[in-house]
């Protein structure tokens, strides 16, 4: 579905990702974990078409989609779920639903709205809220209905139970295994190890740019380079 | 003293005159809103417009108001193409580099206007000019009643373009959002032009409005702007709601102090409220906290 192969990108004279090398298959999700400052969200950035790659390819859906526009990327269906849920404050909640299904016909727009209602009950209470209001888990809800709206075939999730608490945490993974469960591939980028390697069927452990561990994820919920890498065991 | 009558007709005349301020400065706070920059060559594409409706007067015989249908659809091409080949690109992603790159063009503009058709003034002579519409006991101008008009239904048409239109609902997204709006898939570039061009689409339907009564030279946009900058920082930088109110306020207080200061010191009413502004309140009537 989804294919990094020897990716290089950076800011200025700073290499951030260093020849970095992942997948993810049809139906499966994939954990990629590190520490803060590994190159997590530059890679997304990156897969997402916001920010230029160096050297490197990345195909989707078997399509080098490296240096096609941001716009592209969305209509074939890679939907990121950015860090910090970069929702429009300033837009109702049904707005934001309605803006992410941009790339979309219009005419499918009622139908997708009333399918991320189902998942997210919360959001159709207050569909004229405007999205800034909302806490911080409603907000993150929000963020990823919208990326419903895109009809997404693979989903990119950037830290979504960042700031929430564990009872959301908790909430948020279930929902993410729910969205598996119907079939949708996801990528989720995260920080909360034990619980996201228990969702997952592989992981990825990134180290200064690159892959320095991977593989089953219950394999490696075992591994002692793991505890030692991340949890200081 | 005036009678009331007086005083309260130029109420009436600086409400009208500050709905066309407020067309100038809707334009401007809505660049200001999603692109983050005040636009320097507002003050030069309003002169354009202006001179576009004098052209289609004096070269077609066209009718001023009649011209702003021709001018907008112009107008709001060449703001399209300005920030979406010039502005945009000359600017590499910096919002210092947008404010300079509309500086220069500002200059560009101004130079090229008073090449083509060197300083003197130009006016349009209509013969509904002069005309006077009375309501009740006020006598009111026509050129200024149709402003008003003119402007209030550019006002909700704007109004339903951001609120009611995909195109609209982006760009509002891309004013608080712009790396949320990308990963939806919305062209930021793209939805900068066409905020560029709305606001530049406002600047000819202005100048429609304006040539009836006035006259246009190289640098007449640039005296509207400053009052317009004013009316921006006045409603608070970015809010539409903002330039409307603030914009019929400053005709009133630029048409009441006329009236007790002479005409030669009438906009001393609208800096002394530009200074108060900065000092009490800068965030504007309806401006955010950052």
């Amino acid at each position: 579905m989804l294919e990094i192969a020897d990716l290089r990108a950076g800011y200025g004279g700073t290499e951030v990702l260093r020849g970095l090398s992942l997948s993810v298959g049809k139906g499966e999700v994939v954990a990629v974990l590190g520490s803060n400052g590994v190159g997590k969200t530059t890679l997304n950035k990156v897969l997402s078409g916001v920010q230029p790659a160096r050297s490197g390819s990345v195909r989707f859906d078997g399509r080098e989609i490296l240096g096609t526009s941001a716009r592209d990327i969305v209509a074939s269906g890679l939907i990121h779920v950015p860090e910090g849920r970069k929702i429009f404050p300033n837009l109702t909640i049904l707005e934001n639903l309605e803006l992410g299904g941009y790339c979309r016909p219009k005419r499918v727009r009622a139908g997708n709205i009333e399918k991320v209602f189902s998942i997210f009950p919360r959001l159709e209470e207050r569909t004229r809220q405007y999205a800034g209001t909302l806490s911080g888990g409603e907000q993150q809800m929000l963020a990823i209905g919208r990326g419903l709206m895109s009809e997404p075939k693979l989903l990119i999730l950037d830290e979504p139970s960042l700031g929430l608490s564990p009872l959301l945490v908790e909430e948020m993974f279930s929902l993410i295994r729910r969205l598996s469960d119907d079939g949708l591939p996801i990528m989720l980028v995260e920080q909360n190890v034990m619980q996201s390697l228990d969702l997952a069927s592989r992981a990825f452990i990134l180290e200064n740019g690159s892959v320095a561990l991977s593989g089953d994820a219950a394999e490696l919920r075992g591994n002692p380079e793991l505890k030692r890498a991340y949890l200081g065991l | 003293m005036y009678s009331p009558t007086i005083i309260f007709e130029a109420l009436m005349n600086g409400l009208m005159l500050g709905a066309v301020y407020a067309l100038i400065a809707l334009g401007l706070t809505l660049i200001y809103g999603v692109l983050h920059i005040v636009n320097f060559a507002h003050g030069a594409l309003l002169t354009v417009a202006m001179y576009l409706v004098w052209l289609a007067s004096d070269r077609f015989g066209l009718d001023p108001y009649v011209a702003i249908l021709v001018v907008t659809p112009l107008m709001f091409a060449i703001g399209y193409c300005l920030q979406r080949f010039i502005i945009g690109p000359a600017s590499r992603g910096s919002d210092n580099g947008i404010l300079l790159a509309t500086l220069g063009l500002s200059i560009v503009i101004q130079n090229l206007l008073l090449a083509g058709f060197n300083s003197d003034t130009r006016t349009i002579a209509t013969d509904y000019a002069f005309e006077i519409v009375p309501l009740g006991p006020l006598l009111l101008s026509l050129p200024r009643v149709i402003g008003l008009g003119v402007s209030v239904v550019t006002a909700v048409l704007l109004w339903a373009i951001l609120n009611r239109t995909d195109i609209g609902k982006a760009i509002r997204a891309v004013a608080k959002e712009k790396l949320g709006a990308s990963l939806v898939g919305i062209n930021v570039a793209h939805v900068y032009a066409m905020t560029f061009a709305i606001g530049t689409a406002c600047l000819a339907i202005a100048g429609g409005l304006l040539m009836p009564s006035f006259y246009v030279s190289p640098t007449t946009g640039a005296a509207f702007v400053l009052v317009a900058f004013t009316i921006v920082v006045l409603g608070g930088m970015g809010s539409i709601p903002g330039a409307l109110i603030g914009g019929l306020l400053i005709g009133v207080v630029e048409a009441i102090s006329s009236l007790f200061l002479g005409d030669s010191l009438g906009q001393i009413g609208i800096f002394l409220i530009f200074i108060l502004v900065l000092l009490v309140k800068p965030t504007g009537l309806f401006g955010a906290r950052a």
